[in-house]
Parts: C-alpha cells; structure tokens; sequence
C-alpha cells in the first residue's frame, strides 16, 4: 500500500461476479454468458440480474436444462473464436458436462496436436451452508482439480469475485471458477478501479509463525475467524488463501509450512481423495523435514450433505474445530 | 642417594599400600607389616614400587631383612651405593 | 527387548545407588561389557550386562537410589532371550525381590510394563532434524507432545539444558557416602548374610595340616628366576589347589537353593579381601581351575587392586561358587569359616608356620599350613569333606602337577 487515499465501493460478491462479468462483456465483444436461468431470471442465485437488459439476448442466452449440450455449446463457441462464459447452476450438475469438461475441453488442445485451445470459462456454485440438500451442495471443486488441460479458480475475496473471470477468460484453455454459493451475499468494499488478477499464485491473507492453515473458498473466513480467536490464546495462524486449486502453487503453502513447521488444510471437499489429501501429500513430499507434528485436515463429513440446517452445519469444516484443532496441534509443545 | 631421600621414597609407597597410616607415629624400628596390618599381596606390590622407583631388585630370599623402616633403608641404601 | 534390572549382588542386597552409566541409549553391548556403576552397601561396584544387544533406553537416572529388580534400561536384541547360565541365579532372585518390592507407581520406579510400541523413539521429522544438526541424543529427551512425541522445542530445550552443562562441567556424581554410613551399610550387609548362615546353615568342620615345604621351595625357585613384578605369591598356590580339588569333589561348589544341592560346574572362588577401612569383600575369581599359575597371579592382583579401589564388577559379586579365606599373613593358625549362602562351603587357611613334623620315623622342621573346610551339612557329610582336604593335601604336595594344570 502507498497510502494513497483509494476510493472504495461498497459492494457483494454477487455484485462483483455481476461486475466482472459485465466488465468482461465491455471489454470484448466476443465475451457471452450462457446458461440455465441467467437471462430472463437473473441466474439462480441473481449474480446475471439486470444484464440480459443491458447486453441483449444474443449476448445473455438462456439454455436447456442440458448441462452436457450447453457445456458442448460453449465449447464449440471457444473453438469458433468466440470467449464464452457458461455458467452452471450447481456444482452437482457439472456432473452432467462432465464428459464435455474432461473428453472434450481439457483433452482438445493435446488431441487436435496442439491446433486448437478452448478459451472458454465455466462458472458454478459450489458447497454447502444454504439448505440446498444433497444434489445441490456439494464441493466437488477438488475432483476438478484432477484434471489435466484445465485450471480450477476458487475465488474467496470480492477482489477475486471481481478480478479473476477476466484473467480466466485470457487464458486461451477451459477454465472453471467455482464460486461458494453462501459467498454471493458477502458485503464489503472493493476500490473502484478493482480489476483483474493473477490466477496463479496462493494469497497469505495472514502472517503468523505458529501453523500455517491452508485453505480456500468460503472456509478461509472461518479460518479467518479461527485465526482472530486463536490469537487471543497466544497462537499465531498463518492463512493462506489458496485461490487456485490447479495448478496448485506449492511454493507459498511449502514456505509458509518451513516458516511454521505446522499444516492444517481446511477443505470443505469430503475428506478422502480430496484436494486437502493432495496437498498434505505434497506437504510430506516437499517439506517432511520441516513438520514438528503430523499434518491434519478438517474437511466435510463423509455424508451426502444433510438438508436439516444443524446437521449441514455439522456437516461442514467449522471454526470451533479449527480452533481446537490448531490448539491441539500448537499445544502438543506445551 | 640420602639416606633422607630413601626414606621420603619408602614412605610415599607405604602411604600407597597404607594410606590411612601415621608414619610420623611409626618407630623405624617397628615391624611395618603388623604395625600397618601390610598383607603378602600390599607388601609385594610395595616392594614392585620401590623396585620401580629406584631399579633395585630385591631377591624373594632377603624379604626378612625388610620387615622394618630402619632395616629397609639400609638394605637399600647398601646396595644403592655400590 | 530385555531388561536390565538392579542386580542383587549378594542375598542381603535390598537396594543400590545408580553412580554412573557406562553406556548410552543406541550403543552396543555384549555380554560382560560394564554398564553402569553402582553403590551398593558392599562399595562402588561396575555392573556387567549379560545381554547381546543395543542399548535403548536408559530408565533410571544416575544418582537414584532404587530397589534390586528395578528395571534400569531396556536393551534391544536380536535374540530374545536372555541366555544366562551363571547369572541365573541372581535374574531369579531379583524377579522374586522385583515382585515384592517394586510397587507399581512406586515415585521413582517405571513400570516394568513397557509395550514394544513405547520403545520406538517418537520423534517429529523437524526434531529429529534439528536433533541431527545440535547432536543432541532423541533417547535422552522426554517428549511433550501427543503420545510423548519429540517436538522441535523439546530438542531446543534439551540443547539448551545441554549447553548450560557443557558450560559448567560439573557432572553431579552423588557424593559418596561418609565413612561413616559406608561401614554401617557394610556391616549391616554383612550381618544379615552372616546371621542368615549362621541361622540356616549347619556347619561342619574339618581341619588339616599340610607340609608346605615342597611347594615353597619349588615356588621360591620359581621366584629367583623371575623379576620382582612377576613374582607369586603362595595364595596363587593355594587357590589353585582348591580348585583342582574342587573339581575331584564337585559336591562341594555350589549352592543350597530350593531344598537341594545344586552343584556348579565353573570353579568360581569367591576371594575374601579385607579392607584397610574396616569390612570384607569376597569377590570372585572365575574359572580358577582353568587358569595357569600366571594368569591366577594376574587375576588376583586385578580384582585386590579392584577391590580396594572399589572397582568390582557385578559379576565378581554374585559368581562365586565357593569362598576361600586366609588370615595366615596375620598369623592366624587356623580359620573356622561362616559360610557365605547359598555356597555349600568355605576353605579357610591360616599362616604357613615352621614346625617339627614327623613322618616316616623321621623328625623335621617343615613349613606347615593349616587347612580348614566349612562345609554346610545339608549338602554334603564329612566323608566328601574329608576327600576334598585329601585331595588338597595332593596337590599341594606335588606342585609340579599343580603347575601342569
């Protein structure tokens, strides 16, 4: 920071996604939102409000509800020369384009001998915490995340909401943002002049010496929370901000877990096979002899998401327990 | 040598053996072995000392004539002035 | 794994004060290496292992005083048992003490319950990284973590503790005991097992004179030739004959245990050493009867420099098989000895005196030993003591065979 006075905006994040996007639209012709509901509805969850008005059917398209088509749509637009955005109710349904993501996006570039990329970006909601039940909260993010040929964004922060679609729509291969769905009614300010990110680098939203917790999404603000309780008890987090989950960017999270000799990955992705098991691996593989104590993870219970509100919540990664967690953890020195 | 330094070599090695003993106390011509409870073994290792200090062999058959300070002192003074 | 327990090195033995160890956690012992030193009521005594195997952990901190039994550090092997022939006897003992005295949760005592899992050093990878670069020992860190696990502050916190000792190198030995409280333990020690014979045992005793002449003369021969450091002594004689005798009458070497002779078939002879302080020790001289005449005069003058010294192995302690005494060079004519239990017998011999002797119609002047045995009735009966001063007798008589042997 340079001090300068900045003017700020208050804003959500849903306002920010809406931002970006619309800025996106502005800025390059060839940039269209297509998907389930963003037109005439606003998008379920009201991120596409208001934009069918400013930019036209041609630019704002409604689709069938047929994930697989619309996915294959996009990617043909990409193909075509076109900077499609295709926005995908839930993560749930992506499961849908599933072959479209993984047999056709992110295999295209290497099966066409490196002719042709697919520019496109496929936005979704992702998670849990809204009471959508089990077939629309899921995290499946990490899964995406296995996937050569695309890149997998995560944005946490209304600056990321605001800044990384452009960044994504660059980037000349498929990229997926999954954006948490109890994120898009987050208030706070963003400057006015706020615009495109880096997508290739983890954040350290938090400096501290006691245990790096690494995280992403909508549990960095739990983690964020944890970090202002923990620090009442004399412990000191450092928060990374992973942002992207492919490509990973292991030289943050590895220097931060040389600095603290402690990791917690907190992920709301089921526990096993998930991304927080990818990294705790890469952990072990990258910085074994910097660990004072075993790397843990807090991830969601191993349950389809359970709709009654006390058993969601139970369900996912909490502060509480990463409180306890980190204490046990740090306090193992006594 | 002295007689005197003779002496100062016997008492050092006495002391070894006997280390709680009063030579100040002791008559020179007071028979050391009872007088300071020596068994065969401290009086051989005595004589392995004094023989190592100042190279005189004593044969096993002159053992007798070392039974007192006095004594001692003059079988080797004897012989150390060859 | 095995343990290595307080030895009791002797009956009376309760308990002992850890003086020194010898060896560290991860160090390699063989059987009859010195491990550690110890005060007992009898001295400062080194104690041997009888275990092959790595030192893996020590449990019991020098200047601890502890119980025969107590277990004082584990030994990692590749063998589990521990095959112990001589040492038997003590590891029974002392199991039996360990169960009566060794209350768990006794302030002090580990519990002798050690899981193989707790032996395996728990260390984090930054520990024992940190441990590589302070060369600090993980086995001598008691960790704080979860299960006991070693955490890089505990490594910090050990090299800081031993930095400040290198700092000042005062190495806190326990001071010994004044003079005072050594000899009351001592005596104490010695009264118990003394009453103890006395109580248990019945004795019987035999006496002989035997003609030394022969044997001294053939010794002092031997003497002239050699210089004075490599001279002997004629208890060499003596404890080589009871050996050689020993073996001729094997009733008599060996322990009263269980209601029955148990006969050893080493020749251990317990050694009696007077201590210019006041007190006795009887350590043991092994496999007298496998020695020759010079490596008897070489063992004999280690263990009395030992002895008085106060530096006797665990072994020397608790091995003998039999004792012998003698008191001649105080001019005792004869020794009736208390036997040392569980041993079934004790030799005594007093001083080898001129004398007129007569035999074959012939009077002399002849250098004569009186020899006597104690022996415990229960074991034997006075025929076989009498065969074992016979066969004394011969061989003190006919020392060129003795020298053979």
């Amino acid at each position: 920071m340079n001090g300068e006075p900045q003017e700020v905006l208050k804003t959500t994040y849903r306002e920010a996604v809406r931002e970006a996007i619309r800025d996106a639209m502005r800025r390059d012709e060839r940039v269209f939102l297509m998907g389930e509901d963003v037109g005439r509805y606003g998008g379920c969850f009201a991120v596409s409000k208001g934009l069918l008005e400013e930019f036209g059917p041609e630019r704002i398209r409604d689709t069938p509800l047929s994930e697989s088509t619309f996915v294959g749509a996009g990617i043909g637009a990409a193909l075509g020369g076109m900077r499609p955005i295709v926005e995908i109710m839930t993560v749930n349904f992506s499961l849908l384009a599933a072959d479209q993501i993984l047999n056709t996006a992110a295999t295209y570039l290497h099966m066409s001998g490196g002719l042709f990329n697919v520019p496109l970006v496929i936005r979704m909601a992702t998670g849990g915490g809204k009471q959508l039940a089990a077939q629309h909260s899921h995290s499946l993010e990490g899964w995406f995340a296995h996937i050569p040929g695309i890149k997998v964004l995560t944005p946490a922060t209304l600056e990321d909401a605001r800044g990384m679609l452009w960044t994504a729509l660059e980037d000349p291969d498929p990229v997926l943002i999954f954006e948490n769905s109890t994120l898009y009614n987050m208030e706070g300010e963003l400057p006015v002049d706020a615009g495109a990110v880096d997508i290739n680098h983890a954040r350290v939203c938090r400096q501290g010496n006691d245990i790096t917790i690494i995280t992403y999404g909508a549990s960095l603000f739990k983690v964020l929370d944890a970090a202002d309780i923990l620090e009442k008890n004399g412990i000191c987090a450092e928060v990374i901000d992973l942002r992207t989950l492919r490509p990973l960017d292991d030289a943050t999270y590895l220097s931060s877990v040389a600095k603290t000799h402690r990791a917690l990955i907190v992920d709301e992705g089921w526990r096993s096979g998930s991304i927080s098991a990818e990294i705790s691996a890469r952990i072990m593989e990258g910085a074994f002899y910097e660990l004072d104590c075993p790397v843990e993870r807090i991830c969601s219970a191993e349950v389809p998401m359970p709709y009654a509100k006390h058993l969601e919540q139970a369900a996912l990664p909490q502060t509480e327990t990463i409180v306890t967690t980190v204490k046990r953890m740090v306090g193992t020195n006594g | 040598m002295a007689e005197v330094n003779i002496k100062e070599i016997i008492n050092k090695h006495l002391m070894k053996v006997a280390p709680e003993a009063d030579l100040e106390e002791l008559s020179p011509d007071a028979n050391i072995r009872e007088e300071l409870d020596i068994d065969s073994y401290d009086f051989l290792q005595f004589l392995i000392a004094i023989n190592e200090e100042i190279g005189i062999e004593i044969p096993e058959a002159d053992y007798g004539k070392l039974s007192t300070i006095e004594s001692i002192v003059e079988y080797l003074s004897a012989r150390i002035n060859v | 794994m095995a343990e290595f327990c307080m030895p009791s090195l002797g009956a009376d033995m309760r308990a002992a004060t850890l003086i020194e160890w010898k060896v560290k956690p991860g160090d390699s012992v063989k059987r009859g290496d010195i491990i550690a030193v110890i005060e007992a009521d009898k001295g400062i005594i080194e104690i041997e292992i009888f275990e092959e195997g790595i030192v893996d952990k020590i449990l019991v901190p020098s200047g601890q005083n502890v119980p025969v039994g107590t277990v004082l550090a584990i030994i990692r092997s590749g063998k589990e048992t521990a095959v112990k022939t001589e040492g038997k006897i003590v590891e029974e003992r002392a199991t039996k003490e360990r169960e009566v005295q060794v209350k768990p949760g006794h302030e002090g005592v580990p519990s002798p319950e050690i899981t193989e899992k707790e032996k395996r050093i728990k260390a984090s990878p930054l520990a024992r990284k940190l441990a590589a670069e302070l060369n600090i020992d993980l086995s001598t860190i008691q960790g704080t973590g979860t299960h006991g696990t070693i955490s890089s502050a505990d490594v910090e916190k050990a090299a800081k503790e031993k930095e400040l000792q290198e700092k000042a190198p005062v190495t806190e030995i326990p001071k010994k005991p004044k003079e005072e409280e050594y000899q009351t333990g001592m005596r104490r020690a010695i009264a118990a097992a003394m009453s103890r014979s006395n109580r248990d045992i019945p004795h019987y005793y035999l006496e002989t004179r035997i003609d030394m002449t022969n044997a001294l003369q053939w010794l002092e021969a031997e003497n002239q030739r050699r210089s004075i450091k490599d001279r002997l002594l004629p208890a060499v004689l003596l404890l080589k004959a009871v050996a050689c005798a020993f073996k001729d009458v094997p009733e008599l070497n060996g322990y009263w245990m269980d209601d029955r002779l148990q006969p050893k078939e080493n020749i251990h002879i317990g050694f009696a050493v007077s201590l210019r302080q006041g007190g006795l020790v009887v350590p043991a001289i092994h496999n007298v009867d496998k020695k020759s005449i010079d490596e008897l005069m070489a063992a004999m003058s280690d263990l009395i420099t030992r002895t008085r010294a106060g530096r006797l192995r665990s072994s020397e302690m608790t091995d003998a098989t039999v004792t012998l005494t003698s008191l001649g060079d105080l001019g005792v004519e004869t020794v009736y000895g208390v036997i040392y239990p569980p041993q079934v017998a004790l030799v005594g011999f007093g001083r080898i005196s001129e004398m007129p002797w007569a035999e074959n119609g012939m009077l002399g002047i002849r250098r004569i030993l009186s020899a006597t045995l104690a022996a415990d009735h229960r074991a034997t009966d006075g025929n076989r003591g009498a065969q074992f001063l016979g066969a004394l007798k011969r061989y003190l008589q006919e020392v060129s065979i003795l020298w053979q042997k």
